[in-house]
């Protein structure tokens, strides 16, 4: 049997979007910035991407930039929004347990001058508001904040921290990383006063290659890339039709019955974790419990064992998963996630993320209950690490 | 900046690497060693205990415990594999290079690997002959 439980990391593409896209790469190729038909009906099929995600998250089209991706997408949001704001204030606020599209912009921009400051998170993952009201000063321009942690599907109180951003005397822009929540979590810009959104179409079943960013009306933003100007005044180039198509497609697919496939997901989370917790001794869950845990995301260590090498006996048996092991990346360093929620590093280096999606069944997460405890109870055998030890 | 190319051979083991993940050889406590030695931390990730039951200066049986990645469990394989039925001096004389040649190269990221088991096999070594100079030639227990 294959099981896929990597959704977290990259989804496949829907039959429906894959048919949605294909007239798009041979017979409707045009250039949306010209006026003749082909160029006219490739610039709708955009609009018409831009109404689909516009509505998912309670925005207007013209608010949603179609970019390369999240990265992308992450990147133009800081970047832009701190350099058309430097005057007003040159002090960024983010988190500890950012993706790397996020950190490493910061720290980039930590190096041209910019103050950028790293909230601390609690155990399960969940911001600190307090330190955030404390660190928020005249000099404050941006605050960048996920939606959903994307490795331990813990679900930040954007509302809260949007209503402490409304409340200050100056305008303070709100960034939010919401690739991992896209389409899992509901997102709702004005309630939630955000002024940039970052998502991604190859986390919902869409093309990888295209993502996109929400962008108040009225935001101040300086693009980062220049050239020919189509479609989009702040992202020049010419936009990858077929993939935007693909991408409204796939939010389209996504939103019809959201309810139904969040409870769906819902569902296998919860199986999936009361089997790990009845089959295997000495785990521990990363991020809460609950609703206020992502409905795709589960996520243990098994402690005197390795990621990498229970990531690979999965592998074996036809099952993806990802890991927190230091030895499955190019750095050796354990997650910069599981260190900030105070993991020991030989804690989580045994760390399995999986991460569902609403293609995934129960007879899936029954052969995963099956064969995990079996690969577990392997490699604990042969580990010098014992209970008694510790 | 200057640019730097991230070779994907970095990452990818080689087909004998997940032979010996998928069905390591000598793994298991030893019960009776001459000789154990761990080395490495679990706090970075990996771990190795090993175990030598040696006669008359010669290796007669080599067994490993692991905590770690594919490449710690397979080198692991490879090096009890390898020293069985050799002398220990012999054994001592072991190179990293000869134990990653036999595995079929080394992801360059999974070299420290190679060089745990190495260190773990040296240190069982050493501990044999300082127990050999202490109180003569340390009995293998029948």
């Amino acid at each position: 049997m294959k099981v896929y439980l990597d959704n977290g990391t990259t989804t496949s593409v829907a039959k429906e979007v894959l048919d949605a896209m294909l007239p798009y790469f041979t017979e409707k190729f045009g250039h949306p910035i010209f006026v003749y038909s082909l160029g006219q009906e490739a610039a709708d099929s955009v609009e018409k991407a831009q109404k689909i995600i516009a509505k998912t998250i309670n925005a207007r089209p013209g608010e949603i930039i179609f970019t390369s991706g999240g990265t992308e997408a992450n990147d133009f949001a800081i970047r832009g929004i701190a350099y058309a704001n430097k005057k007003g204030g040159n002090q960024i606020i983010t988190t500890k347990i950012e993706n790397p599209s996020v950190l490493r912009v910061c720290e980039k921009l930590e190096k041209e001058g910019f103050k950028v400051d790293y909230l601390d998170v609690d155990s399960q993952g969940f911001v600190n508001l307090n330190q955030l009201r404390e660190l928020i000063s005249e000099k404050t321009a941006l605050v960048s904040a996920m939606h959903v942690n994307d490795e331990i599907g813990t679900i930040e109180s954007i509302e809260e921290i949007g209503r402490i951003l409304r409340e200050q005397n100056h305008k303070i822009y709100f960034h939010v990383n919401a690739a991992a929540s896209y389409a899992k979590v509901p997102i709702n810009v004005e309630r939630m006063n955000i002024d940039a959104l970052s998502i991604s179409a190859h986390k919902i079943h869409g093309p990888k290659g295209v993502g996109a960013l929400y962008l108040r009306e009225g935001t101040p933003i300086e693009p980062i890339t220049f050239g020919y100007i189509s479609l989009f005044t702040l992202k020049p180039g010419t936009e990858n039709v077929p993939a935007i198509v693909g991408f409204g497609k796939a939010a389209e697919l996504a939103f019809n019955g959201f309810g139904k496939n969040v409870e769906h997901m819902l569902r296998l989370r919860d199986k999936l974790m009361a089997g790990i917790e009845e089959k295997i001794q000495h785990m521990v869950l990363h991020g809460p419990r609950g609703n206020k845990r992502s409905p795709a995301n589960v996520n243990y260590s098994f402690k005197y064992v390795e990621g990498e090498s229970v990531l690979l006996h999965l592998d074996l048996n036809g099952i993806s998963v990802a890991t927190g092991s230091a030895c499955s990346t190019r750095k050796l360093e354990p997650s910069h996630v599981l260190t900030a929620i105070g993991v020991k590093p030989e804690v989580a280096h045994g760390a399995i993320r999986f991460t569902l999606s609403r293609y995934n069944t129960s007879e899936e997460i029954d052969y995963v209950l099956e064969v995990l405890p079996r690969v577990i109870e392997n490699l604990r055998k042969i580990s010098p690490l014992k209970p008694e030890k510790f | 900046m200057p640019v730097e190319y991230t070779e994907r051979s970095l990452l990818k083991y080689s087909q004998q690497i997940i032979e010996l993940f998928r069905n390591p050889k000598n793994v298991g406590e030893m019960e009776n060693p001459t000789v154990t030695a761990i080395e490495g931390d679990p706090k970075c990730g990996d771990m190795m205990q090993m175990f030598l039951k040696v006669k008359d200066d010669k290796i007669t049986d080599a067994k490993f415990l692991s905590f770690g990645c594919a490449a710690n469990i397979a080198t692991g394989s490879m090096v009890t594999e390898m020293v069985k039925g050799r002398r220990v001096d012999e054994a001592e004389k072991l190179s990293i290079k000869e134990i990653s040649n036999k595995l079929g190269g080394l992801p360059m990221l999974k070299m420290h690997c190679a060089v745990l088991a190495h260190k773990t096999l040296r240190k069982a070594v050493q501990e044999y002959k300082r127990k050999k100079v202490e109180g003569g030639a340390p009995k293998t227990p029948t």
